[in-house]
């Protein structure tokens, strides 16, 4: 099976601080790989780097293919990205943050009229994708935000704690959306503070310190740290030292 | 007089309806939850009970004070930690503090006592500006803020989003100690995990209260058999399961799937061996099923019903 994203000794320090410290993973085409961690950790400076807006101190990096240090454009063509924060534009409708997308990403106007009326049926939004965004409840909006990820057909997505604050039935089907696209072949890179929505991943990571603590699928990391729940292997990883307040 | 009485308040900004027809109360030296997902209208009572909003209908009591008309009173002696980070990022842990406590009319040295377990976990920090703190750092601060005037009762509007699992616990151990010493504390949450936490909670789901109970209690209100059921292809069983005629929902569940049956005149113990039978015959070989107590999250989506429509 290819590889999707090649993370080799990768490193970033700021002045004196290593933020992430020489950490090493594979993630396989199509595989929901779960990155978790504490905040402060070094999860955010790891995605950074991963999606070219932060250049590693020492290490390597390639997302489908490409070297993220040296082909950071070609990375970002073959990406999605959809965070918490920011994900859609507020004042726009969904159908214009479709255009708008798929403008920027370079599909034609017959690729972005098509795949944008397959998306809004699928989402079952209606006459819905012309309101503001805005005025759609977060639920709705998040798992917009990620169709609109997805719309250039990434080879891998980035998603940053996407499903914060989301009511528990769309959470759930939200995590089906993430199942159908890595069905479909897609790479899904995720972070979640929700430690049950880590059960639903094939692999997870937890970094602690700059480092990755463990890494494996949840059922063999349970096994190995002989806790029930991935809530309990975070909680024995993570505790912060309290001279780190990270 | 309870602490916080709340009488059929409603709220509404334009069109949206932000709160429906809310009623509770929370009892002195209790640990009370909202619980619900963002658009649930927690926000908007903590605003009307903090006089900062006027409710379009129905009334409220803080400490026995109109949230209306004794605004002032309310003001001097609650607690309030906003939901979004409310301090100043330019000052120091050890300045924002000292503000904080001078607005109202105290100072640091008076409040200590109260704030010194939670203030112990910062002071090494003192120095640093608030706005370099990590998260879980952060909301400790906060909630010294909030309680340096030495409040009689304490609103903290989701304190524990966006914060790691491990910083999340240790919040709610400060917050149980709190509760302890008899402060009454109502904390807005949308994980559901937490809500166990609390004494009482509220679930909340677009503006309406859904339902109020002891978190044991409100698993009980499962009105069908559940059932856990565990297999290698998950997102496959989760479309068989569904395909059940007796189905009435299926949903991930941790390292689960948790699949609730319409059949509630049947044993559970021998609907798991029927299901688990017809699992295996569909090809899941590994498939097990075993009954199961639901939890506040079940419950919750139970009531929830439909997920909310795209703006109605």
């Amino acid at each position: 099976m290819s590889v999707a994203i090649d993370v080799r000794d990768l490193t970033r320090r700021f002045g004196t601080f290593t933020a992430v410290d020489s950490i090493t993973f594979q993630v396989k085409k199509g595989e929901v790989f779960g990155f978790l961690g504490a905040n402060g950790a070094g999860k955010t400076t790891a995605i950074k780097m991963l999606i070219g807006l932060l250049a590693p101190t020492s290490g390597q990096a390639s997302v489908a293919g490409f070297d993220v240090r040296r082909q950071t454009e070609q990375v970002r063509r073959v990406i999605g990205y959809m965070s918490q924060r920011f994900s859609l534009y507020e004042d726009l409708t969904g159908r214009e943050n479709i255009t708008l997308y798929g403008g920027i990403y370079g599909l034609t106007d017959a690729e972005i009229a098509s795949r944008g009326d397959a998306l809004i049926d699928a989402l079952h939004l209606g006459k819905s994708a012309d309101d503001r965004v805005a005025s759609l409840p977060l639920g709705w909006k998040q798992k917009l935000a990620f169709s609109v990820a997805l719309l250039h057909q990434p080879a891998v997505v980035f998603l940053d704690e996407p499903t914060g604050g989301v009511d528990p039935i769309t959470r759930r089907q939200f995590w089906e959306m993430i199942y159908a696209a890595a069905a479909r072949g897609t790479t899904v890179f995720v972070t979640t503070h929700y430690l049950d929505e880590a059960e639903y991943c094939d692999r997870v990571s937890i970094m602690v310190d700059g480092r990755i603590g463990a890494m494996g699928t949840p059922a063999d990391l349970k096994d190995e740290f002989g806790v029930a729940t991935l809530d309990e292997l975070f909680v024995q990883l993570a505790r912060p030292t309290a001279a780190a307040p990270g | 007089m309870p602490p916080l009485v709340v009488e059929r308040l409603s709220k509404r900004f334009d069109e949206k309806v932000a709160l429906d027809d809310v009623s509770l109360e929370v009892h002195p030296a209790e640990l009370f939850g909202l619980v619900g997902p963002d658009g649930g209208g927690k926000t908007t009572l903590f605003r009307i009970l903090t006089t900062l909003l006027i409710p379009d209908a129905g009334s409220g009591t803080v400490l026995g004070l109109d949230v209306v008309r004794d605004l002032w009173a309310i003001r001097a002696r609650v607690g309030y930690m906003p939901g979004r980070f409310s301090l100043y990022p330019d000052l120091s842990v050890e300045e924002n503090l000292t503000f904080f406590a001078s607005v109202f009319g105290t100072s640091l040295a008076e409040g200590y006592a109260i704030i010194e377990p939670i203030y112990k976990q910062i002071e090494p920090f003192r120095a640093r500006r608030a706005g370099a703190l990590s998260g879980g750092m952060k909301q400790k601060l906060a909630l010294c803020c909030a309680l340096v005037h030495r409040p009689e009762i304490l609103f903290l509007d989701e304190p524990t989003t966006g914060v790691d699992a491990v910083s999340r616990r240790e919040f709610w151990d400060l917050l149980h100690d709190l509760k302890l010493s008899g402060l009454p504390i109502v904390v807005a949450t949308p994980y559901m995990d937490e809500a166990n936490r609390c004494d009482r909670v509220a679930l909340m789901q677009q503006g309406r209260v859904l339902a109020i109970d002891a978190p044991a209690a409100i698993g009980k209100r499962f009105p069908n058999p559940l059932f856990a059921v565990r297999g290698r292809d998950r997102f496959a069983l989760l479309q068989a399961l569904r395909a059940f005629p007796s189905a009435v929902s299926t949903f991930l569940f941790g390292a689960e799937l948790h699949y609730a049956d319409a059949r509630t005149d049947m044993a559970p113990a021998a609907i798991a061996d029927e299901l688990r039978s017809q699992l295996r015959a569909k090809g899941f070989a590994d498939a097990e099923v075993a009954p199961i107590s639901p939890g506040i999250e079940d419950t919750f989506m139970a009531l929830m019903g439909e997920p909310p429509a795209v703006a109605a």
